[in-house]
């Protein structure tokens, strides 16, 4: 019982604290940039904004256009039911593993992809093609990575990967290293940041996540943007339970919840400094180089399971 | 050595002309078929074609005037053929000259006269829904009426085949820019083909000229384009002085120049820190903004306005400098050089900045040639035109002005092109602080007399700027042409951009940085 409890506390802790994180990162950015920065709560704000304004729909836009934010916004937070956030006794996670993780942002993509063709634009249609390729690129980094890490833990499913990693038995290993390393390009790639991808540009031709949502305003952008908070928020999250799980509570143990919240905290707003500085320090890439930067992903992806046959 | 070239193929055929001022600015007549003949010399002579226009000479009792400027070096010439009312055509220099192209189309369109030959008469800044038969430059178009409307429709160039497909941009973008229709045809990413539609700001500024006095026209010059200000002013102001047949003070053209310098630091400066953040770069951006507004405050506070604007008056100046002001300027570029240093270091050094300068947006020399760019993107592209260097008022002959020139033309090129030159404009005003001479700003203006004509070239930071003026029969403004760097630099880009890739356009587009105000009028 007090797991579903748990379960529905990460929940809300998930779609309240995302657009936290997003004001973080923005606030971090600029004062990297030696600017006065908004306040850490204005993402909030900007959701509010855009909740109380009107929908504009395009004429031809149907029923996929109107239904992807909602869904977008549901496997996001589905996804944040069965991440170990704050403990590892989360009933869903037994009939969902790492496999539907990924399905679930895959789901997600397909139909902003489609989306973004939905209405007919040029930039719509552009957005989608990128985005395909760059998922065609990252999908299977994302999946040989996370095969790395059950294949070191001997289990698909988050929690007990977790479990695995967080015992005392647990020491490095080099597989975990090189799928970590994997990662973070990916968890850069998907969230769509710099040198990927620029959250912040007004730049209709170098977009890519922003040019399949152009058309959208109102709530279904409000729930498109907030969809987008949670999903940089869950990838620090998987980032810092699979390889940081340092305070997640375990089955059993509700009471060290909070302390579990607090490392939960500290561990994101951590990520959230390394990302702005990746983020300040590169230009965006070249489009074409992300064969290359996903490839490497992929490559490390595949040298973690290789270790893991040789040495462990 | 362009006037030898006009006689050797003309002969006794040029009629040359007294009126036209300075009198370095070599003018004259063709008759209208030997048009072309002079344009063939002159390709001969290796000139460049800097502007081609058209004036309404009915007030004088003629017919219209086509005139063609084309420079070599330091020298300018002006070939001027005329065109009867009942026949308004005349031979289209296209095949010569491809900036013709544009010039061409605009004169058919904002003069009616048709360019016989010409490839491609669809309207160029007129619009497709204006009646066919207005013509705003003629004498007999009334500016006071609204314009009619009508329907009509644009023909774009195609491009067809598999997979081709077609993105239209603007000209209402997503950030706050200047509006302007940029049509590609690309295959994947790879663009195959980009056309240029502008003309959304045309606000009838050659038009509305002919209503002023010659004083009051340079407050409408300031205004051609915003950030170029201080150089339009200047241009126009000078243009006017050589119709006028009057010297300003010395002390006046040492405080142009320097009001000059400093719009050139300052557009730079925001240039380079626009192009790194359309890489994502952000943090540039933020610092060399940072240093322009340290530059505009400063403007503001001892010139009385931000960019400077409406201080440049035919005649002279009307702001000065005093030494509390000259130690500001200097304590202000010490500070300046110093963090601008730190920043091109950060620029220099960054691989992934690098990856998307280099080898992106690149105009071959040759190229740039052809089209007959000028100012930075010539700069970048082999062309060592400057008119700092070739038609230099005081103090610019006082000292030689380094002009830092690129032969690899990528986006790269044209950003150090503006490096290297804030740091030469820093030299300059150290230069001129130290040496500028006492004496009064200004000094009053004699009315031209009727049927003169006044040029004008000057160096502006986008790159040189032509003003041509010309009295009409009482001695007022019968035609001002205003060649904006843009007129010619934005075929530049459109011809800069085939077979990069879409995303890459907006860093290569920021890199020439034309303007759209200043190119349609």
């Amino acid at each position: 019982m007090s797991g579903f409890i748990i379960e529905i506390l990460q929940v809300m802790m998930l779609i309240g604290l995302a657009p936290m994180f997003s004001g973080w990162v923005k606030m971090l950015k600029c004062w990297s940039q030696g600017r006065s920065s908004a306040s850490i709560l204005q993402p909030y704000r900007d959701l509010a904004k855009l909740f109380s304004k009107d929908v504009i729909l395009a004429e031809n836009a149907s029923w996929i256009f109107r239904f992807t934010p909602y869904l977008v916004f549901s496997t996001a937070v589905l996804a944040g039911g069965i991440i170990p956030m704050l403990s590892t006794d989360l009933p869903l996670s037994l009939t969902a593993d790492v496999i539907v993780l990924v399905a679930l942002f895959a789901i997600a993509r397909f139909f902003t992809a489609l989306a973004g063709m939905d209405i007919g634009t040029a930039f719509g249609g552009m957005g989608s093609s990128r985005e395909m390729m760059i998922a065609s690129l990252a999908e299977p980094a994302m999946l040989m990575a996370i095969f790395t890490v059950s294949l070191a833990c001997g289990s698909t499913s988050l929690s007990r990967i977790v479990e695995v990693i967080y015992s005392p038995a647990s020491i490095v290993k080099p597989s975990l290293v090189f799928a970590f390393i994997a990662f973070v390009l990916i968890a850069l790639t998907e969230t769509g940041r710099i040198p990927v991808d620029n959250p912040a540009t007004h730049l209709e031709l170098t977009m890519i996540h922003e040019a399949m949502i152009l058309e959208y305003s109102g709530r279904h952008l409000a729930l498109i943007e907030w969809a987008g908070m949670m999903k940089l928020f869950l990838f620090m999250a998987i980032g810092a339970a699979l390889f940081a799980p340092w305070g997640i509570a375990y089955a059993g143990a509700p009471g060290s919840i909070p302390l579990a919240f607090g490392y939960l905290i500290l561990k994101i707003g951590a990520s959230g400094i390394v990302l702005v500085l990746i983020e300040t320090g590169l230009a965006k890439m070249r489009l074409f180089r992300l064969t290359e930067f996903l490839g490497a992903a992929f490559l490390m992806a595949t040298l973690g399971m290789l270790s893991f046959f040789i040495l462990e | 050595m362009l006037k030898e070239a006009i006689d050797n193929v003309l002969g006794t055929a040029a009629a040359y002309t007294e009126r036209q001022f300075p009198q370095s600015v070599v003018s004259c007549t063709v008759p209208r078929e030997r048009f072309v003949d002079a344009a063939k010399a002159m390709k001969k002579a290796y000139a460049l074609l800097a502007a081609e226009w058209a004036s309404d000479e009915t007030p004088f009792g003629g017919g219209f005037a086509v005139y063609a400027c084309y420079r070599w070096g330091s020298e300018y010439l002006i070939v001027r053929t005329e065109v009867p009312v009942d026949d308004p055509t005349f031979p289209s220099l296209t095949k010569k000259y491809v900036p013709a192209y544009r010039f061409e189309r605009q004169i058919h369109s904002l003069m009616g006269l048709v360019p016989a030959g010409h490839p491609d008469l669809r309207p160029w800044i007129k619009f497709e829904d204006w009646p066919q038969e207005a013509y705003p430059l003629r004498k007999t178009f009334d500016a006071s009426k609204p314009m009619l409307r009508v329907n009509g429709e644009y023909q774009w160039a195609r491009a067809e085949g598999e997979g081709v497909y077609e993105i239209p941009v603007g000209p209402v973008h997503a950030g706050i820019i200047e509006p302007g229709h940029f049509r590609f045809q690309a295959v994947g990413e790879m663009i195959v083909n980009l056309e240029e539609r502008l003309g959304y700001v045309h606000k009838g500024i050659e038009k509305r000229f002919e209503s002023f006095s010659w004083q009051d026209g340079v407050r409408l010059a300031g205004r051609v384009s915003g950030d170029t200000t201080v150089a339009h002013s200047i241009a126009y102001s000078m243009a006017v002085e050589a119709i006028a047949q009057c010297d300003i003070p010395e002390r006046a053209h040492w405080l142009r120049a320097l009001f000059l310098e400093r719009e050139r630091i300052a557009n730079h400066l925001g240039d380079i820190g626009a192009i790194c953040n359309d890489a994502a770069f952000a943090f540039m951006l933020y610092q060399m903004m940072r240093l322009k507004e340290m530059l505009l405050r400063t403007n503001l506070k001892l010139f009385g306005h931000r960019f400077i604007m409406d201080r440049v008056i035919p005649g002279g100046v009307t702001a000065d400098i005093d030494e509390n002001g000259k130690k500001e300027i200097l304590k202000e570029l010490n500070l300046l050089s110093k963090e601008f240093e730190r920043l091109v270091n950060i620029y220099d050094e960054n691989s992934s900045l690098e990856d998307r300068v280099r080898d992106a947006g690149i105009l071959i020399p040759e190229r740039a040639r052809e089209l007959c760019t000028v100012g930075i993107v010539a700069r970048a592209s082999g062309l060592n035109l400057d008119c700092r260097l070739q038609n230099p008022f005081p103090p610019y002959d006082r000292f030689e002005v380094n002009v830092p020139v690129l032969i690899s033309g990528d986006v790269h090129a044209r950003v150090w092109a503006r490096v290297e030159e804030i740091r030469e404009s820093i030299r300059i005003i150290r230069f001129i602080l130290e040496n500028i001479p006492d004496g009064s700003l200004s000094v009053n203006i004699a009315k031209p007399s009727p049927d003169t004509s006044g040029f004008a070239a000057v160096e502006g930071w986008r790159g040189e700027i032509i003003y041509w003026v010309q009295a009409g029969p009482r001695g007022e403004i019968n035609r001002c042409m205003v060649r904006d760097p843009s007129s010619v630099n934005w075929l530049g880009l459109e011809q800069a951009i085939p077979n990069n890739i879409v995303p890459d356009f907006p860093l290569c587009n920021k890199s020439f940085n034309q303007s759209y105000s200043g190119h349609d009028l």
